[in-house]
């Protein structure tokens, strides 16, 4: 196992009000991601515990991509991956902030 | 005095060999091995129907069985090397010399023989190439083929994979060569003739059906979110703006999502009978919710699919049919159509490089190429204009005066930038060149060259090449579309800007597609089951496929 952890400031909160929101599944190329809105609304928070190793640039920039594209303010995600790529990793953690918004339209 | 009939005489004699384990042209199995012995000379050419989906199996037994001191150095020259007796036959030294297009499942062992030196390598063709060279420097002296059925004349029913037969049996017939023909069962009657028995020497009773490969058919409950999304853009990123009406998609998970795609999210675009109306492809069970909501006008097939021959004979309005219901497919007429009649490929691959050289042959798997490099390149004798086709040339070349430019095929490769076992698609060198130097051949095995694929579709976007103005501009074009395989992550940052400002590079948010609606609940079927149901029941998928 391998736990990596990655802070940013951001710029924009992440939407809704929900407090807490659990999407995918640890299984073998996929994920769990736990988010909780937790932080300041400045403030996005990406602790990763992975079976995979030697992958650290990879979720480095997987993450800043994330935190550029999708707003997560105030929000910190727990991920538990069993060896994701990274495509699945960025939709999971598009779904997580998503899921974060509450009930959809 | 010179003798002008050689070849036919030489025929004669081995027709005559064969003739005493004959009864008229009916050769029981049990002696094919023996007949084959007779038939056979040291070095021939032959060619052993492999075909992608149909296989001349029970023959491919016997001639595994042959006795190797009378029958040997054989030239085996086949477009399928799928069963394991495909390569029995040099293991043993019955056969020493390859020429071939694909082969996919055997293609770990053929990559050891290949290294081995069991195999002397011709070249790996793609199928029109390698049916052209029948005709001109790879004539078979000698063809197995298969069949379904057989009268007592030798005319021969192929039933729905017709495929390779009728150009086997046209390349060897015609030049005096000997055919021979496994058949399920000999009848009264055929019910359609699809190869006339004067062309066929020997028919040997097989007494059971051919093996036939389900090379087609993709479980949409496989299918993942991040294909559903490479289908969307390339829904709406290419067949939208270009109105791709006519065309061809290869095997793979991407394209049966577009596939699964089209009666909803397509339809949510409004491109009913805009797109994807006409097609050279084999019966993709994955069609089957497009056809079944009236967005596909006509389909012209390689060869068949296990399962879908009920579907086909009940719906004659789309598929190519014979007077007895049963499709009829042939794949050289059906690469000739994907080569000029089709104005798109798209299909996956497992390498492709900085320039946009792609290949599936990787450093232990030789898989060959089937009909991907005539689908997926531009046929420079096309005349005939199409709007795909002069939309794409002008993006390539928008200077040039109209009426004299070339348009341009749309050759598409799609999938996401890491595949199984993490391993990336982009790649800074194909691993085919590193087999090309071990192997000490001429051309590295390059499925599609950099100048005829036209677009690049990942998750991360859409990289259109036609609008790249020179090779930095295509490589961080491809970059830029690389995700986070080392390859994309060298990317110039600004560059990538720049082209996508052009409109060279398109992320899903330049098309409106949020990443998060590729869901799984848009795939109008998300199972097998789901498909049989879409079929009213007509479709009747292979064991391996049902779980239920």
């Amino acid at each position: 196992m391998e736990h990596l952890n990655y802070r940013h400031i951001v710029q924009r909160r992440a939407a809704g009000t929900s407090k807490l929101a659990i999407v995918g599944v640890v299984a073998s190329g996929n994920l769990e991601v736990l988010a909780e809105r937790l932080l300041p609304d400045n403030e996005c928070e990406v602790d990763i515990n992975t079976a995979a190793e030697g992958f650290g640039e990879v979720w480095q920039a997987v993450v800043a991509d994330f935190v550029e594209r999708r707003a997560s303010g105030g929000v910190r995600l727990s991920i538990n991956d069993g060896g994701a790529r990274p495509d699945m990793v960025a939709l999971r953690l598009a779904q997580a902030v998503r899921a974060l918004e509450g009930e959809q339209a | 005095m010179t003798a002008w009939d050689t070849a036919r005489r030489a025929r004669d004699s081995r027709w005559q060999a064969g003739a005493r384990y004959a009864q008229g042209k009916r050769v029981d199995a049990r002696d094919a091995t023996a007949l084959l012995e007779a038939v056979l000379q040291p070095g021939d050419r032959v060619c052993l129907e492999g075909d992608n989906q149909k296989q001349a199996d029970v023959l491919a037994a016997a001639l595994a069985a042959v006795d190797k001191a009378k029958v040997h150095h054989l030239h085996m020259v086949q477009s399928g090397i799928v069963l394991p007796e495909h390569l029995d036959v040099f293991e043993s030294g019955v056969a020493s010399r390859l020429d071939y297009s694909y082969s996919g499942p055997q293609s770990q062992r053929i990559a050891k023989l290949l290294f081995a030196g069991k195999i002397e390598l011709g070249a790996v063709h793609t199928y029109l190439e390698l049916f052209a060279r029948y005709f001109i420097d790879l004539t078979p002296q000698v063809a197995l083929i298969a069949a379904v059925s057989a009268d007592r004349d030798g005319n021969l029913y192929t039933g729905p994979n017709t495929e390779d037969t009728p150009t086997v049996v046209e390349a060897t017939a015609f030049k005096d060569g000997i055919v021979i023909a496994q058949v399920n069962e000999i009848v009264d009657k055929v019910p359609r003739v699809d190869i006339p028995g004067d062309r066929v020497h020997f028919v040997v009773d097989a007494g059971k059906p051919f093996y036939v490969e389900p090379l087609f058919t993709r479980d949409p409950a496989a299918i993942t979110e991040t294909q559903i999304l490479t289908a969307m853009l390339a829904i709406k990123g290419i067949y939208a703006p270009y109105g791709v009406t006519r065309l061809n998609h290869g095997i793979g998970f991407n394209t049966a999502a577009i596939e699964l795609l089209l009666p909803t999210y397509g339809e949510k675009l409004g491109l009913k009978g805009k797109v994807a109306s006409h097609w050279a492809l084999n019966p993709h069970p994955t069609l089957i919710p497009a056809i079944e909501s009236g967005w596909v006008k006509q389909i012209h097939s390689f060869g068949s699919e296990v399962g879908m021959d009920e579907y086909i004979r009940a719906r004659s309005d789309i598929y190519f049919t014979g007077a007895d219901g049963s499709l009829r497919s042939n794949r050289a007429f059906c690469q000739t159509a994907g080569l000029y009649a089709c104005d798109m490929f798209i299909g996956s691959t497992l390498q492709i490089d900085l320039q946009g050289n792609s290949s599936t042959v990787t450093t232990d798997r030789v898989a060959g190429f089937g009909g991907a490099p005539n689908m997926g390149s531009d046929a420079r004798g096309r005349r005939h204009p199409s709007e795909p086709w002069l939309k794409a040339g002008e993006e390539a070349d928008p200077d040039s005066p109209a009426a004299l430019r070339r348009g341009r095929k749309l050759v598409v490769q799609i999938g996401e930038t890491f595949g199984d076992k993490n391993v990336p698609m982009f790649v800074e060198q194909l691993d085919a060149l590193a087999l090309a130097d071990k192997l000490k051949l001429d051309l590295a095995p390059v499925m599609v060259y950099s100048d005829d694929v036209t677009h690049i579709v990942t998750e991360e976007g859409i990289a259109n090449l036609l609008l790249c103005r020179d090779r930095n501009e295509r490589e961080h074009a491809i970059r830029g579309v690389a995700g986070y395989s080392d390859v994309g992550r060298g990317r110039d940052a600004r560059m990538v800007q720049r082209l996508r400002e052009r409109g060279v590079i398109r992320r899903p948010e330049d098309l409106g597609i949020d990443p998060l609606d590729a869901d799984r609940r848009m795939l109008a079927a998300r199972s097998i089951k789901d498909l049989v149901r879409w079929s009213g029941g007509l479709y009747a998928p292979p064991s391996k496929f049902r779980n239920w």
